[in-house]
Formats: structure tokens, sequence, C-alpha cells
């Protein structure tokens, strides 16, 4: 009856596990250590962003997070699988429902409509045509989205096309989403809009990592995971922000 | 802070006493500057020996009430219109430490630059969730309006700052890089044909 998981304040288990995981580019003389023993746990509800200089290893830690790239040590947990070990099968089962990738450039399908970006990996992991649509047109609509469920890529702003991935990303049961930089293209504005959408799903129990290097983007996670060298130097909890209305603030 | 001119603007709006005035400032600023009534009745009675503002009668319940003179408006539109001051910026304590840390025995600048960063992303997401909850639903009235421009004004500050500490970092590590690259350790001073002014004229 030993209770492994004493969490008073995070009852659930983590979406996503990272554990000791160390990721070397090269060997020899050019050898790249990228990571250099992370750990890291992304609870339900939370979304966890990830800073640091170029180089410090915040896109490789998204990558392996995703399954995309193999740490050389450590383990991956993604809902309670280690994806390290996993065969191939399963790796690809797991990519395709459970998780959903943001990257700066949108990567939607230009000869696809939204709606059909969205139900695209849908169809691919099985479900008919016509659920997989109607499920898209839900995520738009429930995302005040649905006006652009017919149109095309190139018909839509940059803002829209990323709200569409996001979209994308958390369709059907996927519950960990994996932002790379996906601001980067953006105005500050519509920067903004992106980062209140992703928010509002994570609110609603996704679990997501975002990469950036802009601490105003930053600023809308839960925690701020700060990296230098490959390795985890410090982090940030959110506190209560209501202490700040106290006057807190105010007494230095 | 100008509470001076804070409180000359809330008297526009009519005849006010000390700790009306007080709450309707912390309001309006999301009390991020919070005032205390002896520092409200300290600067009212400035105002009054100036001739910005008179003892304007008591209400019912007999707080002494002030109103705003002309002289008082006319200092209040001369401050709208005048610039805030950044020629001579105020002191940074932020700035003067690390400015000290440069070099300094048994301090290492980056922890420093890395704890204050903790430190400032760490009040840019509590400022952030605070806005979150300001614009849902639109701010509506006056005080809400003002909450938010000051909420938003905060989350400039401290996204300032942290890319000011972000350059700080990588400025430190290029400066440090270079100084490793430089091919040999400069020659001592005394042998070395250092530039005298006005010898000899042109070289060569």
């Amino acid at each position: 009856m030993s209770d492994q998981s004493h969490q008073p304040h995070q009852p659930q288990q983590p979406v996503l596990q990272l554990r000791n995981l160390t990721r070397v580019h090269g060997s020899g003389a050019t050898e790249v250590h990228a990571l250099r023993g992370v750990d890291l746990d992304v609870f339900p509800g939370e979304l966890v962003a990830v800073m640091g200089p170029s180089g410090s290893g915040k896109s490789t830690l998204l990558t392996i997070a995703g399954g995309l790239d193999t740490p050389t040590s450590g383990q991956v947990i993604v809902e309670n699988t280690d994806i390290t070990t996993a065969d191939r099968k399963t790796l690809a089962a797991l990519r395709r429902r459970s998780i959903g990738y943001v990257f700066q450039d949108y990567n939607l399908i230009p000869a696809l409509t939204a709606a059909e970006n969205i139900a695209l990996p849908r169809e691919l992991d099985g479900h008919s045509a016509r659920k997989a649509r109607s499920e898209a047109v839900a995520a738009l609509d429930e995302m005040g989205l649905g006006h652009l469920a017919d149109r095309f890529p190139d018909e839509m702003s940059g803002g829209q096309q990323q709200r569409v991935a996001i979209a994308r990303a958390l369709v059907g049961d996927r519950r960990l989403v994996l932002a790379d930089e996906p601001t980067g293209a953006l105005d500050s504005e519509t920067g903004e809009s992106v980062l209140a959408l992703l928010r509002t799903r994570c609110d609603a129990g996704a679990a997501g990592i975002l990469v950036t290097h802009e601490p105003r983007f930053a600023a809308w996670a839960d925690r701020v995971v700060f990296l230098r060298d490959g390795s985890v130097v410090d982090q940030t909890v959110r506190s209560d922000a209501d202490s700040l209305l106290s006057g807190q603030a105010a007494e230095r | 802070m100008s509470i001076r001119h804070g409180l000359l603007a809330l008297l526009e709006h009519g005849p006010r006493y000390g700790s009306q005035l007080r709450t309707e400032f912390e309001s309006r600023t999301g009390s991020t500057w919070p005032l205390n009534v002896g520092q409200v009745y300290t600067t009212l009675n400035r105002l009054e020996r100036d001739g910005m503002v008179v003892q304007d009668g008591e209400d019912e319940a007999g707080h002494t009430l002030y109103g705003i003179t002309d002289a008082g408006r006319d200092e209040l539109r001369a401050w709208f219109e005048r610039p805030v001051d950044r020629t001579s910026p105020a002191r940074d304590e932020l700035a003067i430490k690390l400015a000290m840390a440069v070099g300094a025995p048994a301090v290492d600048i980056r922890d420093v630059i890395q704890s204050q960063r903790r430190h400032t992303v760490k009040a840019m997401q509590d400022y952030t969730r605070l806005k979150a909850q300001a614009l849902e639903p639109a701010p509506a009235d006056r005080d809400e309006i003002a909450w938010l421009l000051v909420l938003e004004q905060l989350i400039f500050q401290t996204e300032a700052e942290a890319r000011w500490l972000d350059h700080c970092e990588a400025r430190l590590i290029r400066l440090s890089a270079a100084a490793e690259q430089r091919p040999e350790p400069a020659p001592p001073p005394a042998p070395a044909p250092a530039p005298v002014r006005g010898h000899r004229g042109r070289p060569g």
C-alpha cells in the first residue's frame, strides 16, 4: 500500500516523463553533448515553457520528447509507455494518437483545407472519413475557428494557420502538445493569441511543452524551465497571482 | 512616482476627501503602488500651500473635501503635455548590481543573472495571468481599462529586463570567448613601443 506518487497538488499521472535524458551528437573530437541528464515531468493541464540560449538543447529535448529523435540514454515515458524501448509499431501509433506537434512554420498540407488537415491523422488512424471530418469541425468550433474549416492554408493568415495547427495537434484523444517556437513567424499580437489558445487547451486538460526564446510568450506557462549547455539549471513555478494584488509586491 | 499629479487628476472629477483619493488612486492602478493615507494628506497639504487645491467644505459624514483650483488645472495640463524625463534615469538596483558583479571576487555573475532571470520571468508569469483575467471579460469601466494598461506596462518592463539579462549573458560569453582566442597574452607594458603623443611626426 505504498503511495508512490506522493504529490498532493498533482494527483494525476504525468502525461510525459523524461528521465535522465542524454543526447550526444557525433563522437570523438566532434562529440557534442546536446542534453546532459535532463529530468522533466509534465502533468495534464500544465503548460511548461523551455527557455535557454541557442545551443542549450531545447529543440533536442522537444524532438526526443516527441519520439522524432532517440536519446543516447535515459527514458521518455508518454502516457505510461517508454518510447525509447517501444517497437516501431507502438511508437508510430503513440505518435499518431498521443502526441501533437506545432512547428514554427505551421506545416499544414497546402492541398487540404483546415478541416481536412485536422481530419487526416485521424483517418490514417483508421477512423471513417465522416467521423474524422465531424471531429475536425467540432475541434475548430470549440476553438472559435469554425469559419476557417473550408479554407486552404494559403487563404489563411499565419496566425490562423497556427491556430489550426494547434487544433490538429490536439484533435481526438491526444493530450500532449509539443510546440517549437510556435510564434516565431508571427507578429507579437498574433503570437499572443496563439499562446492564449495553447493556454486554453492546457487549461482544458492537455499537457504542453513550449520551446521559446521570448520571455513574453514563456510567461503564459505554468512553469518555465531554463536549459543551459544541455542541463536544467533552474525553473520557476507559478505563484498564486492574487498575492500580487494584495500589495505584497509593492512593499519593496 | 507623481502622487501629486495623480491626486490632481482625480480631483479634476470633483471634490474628494483624503481616504477617498487613496482608494481611487489604488483602484485605477490595481494597487501596484499602494499609498497610505498619511502620504495623501501630506501631499494635499503641499498642494494647498501651493494654491493648487483648496478645502471645499465637508461631506455629510464630516470628511474634509478638497477641490482643484485653476492653478491646479494648469499644473495638471502641463503634466500631461510634458514627457516624463528620461535623461536623468532613476537609480536601477539591478543595473548597479550587475555593474558591481563584473570582476567581483567570489561572485559568479552568471548566477546573479540567472537568479534575477528566474525572478523576473516568474513575475511575468504572474502579470500575464492577471492580464488574461483582466481581458476576460473585456474591461469596461475606466478603472478596469487603467489597470490593464498598468499591467501591460509591468509586462513590457519585465520583458525588457529579461531580454537585457539574456543579452548580458550572451555578451559576457562572447567577450570571454574572444579573450581566450587572442593569440598570446599582451607583452609586459615597459618595453613595448607605446604610442607617444607628439612623437616624431608620422610613422614610415
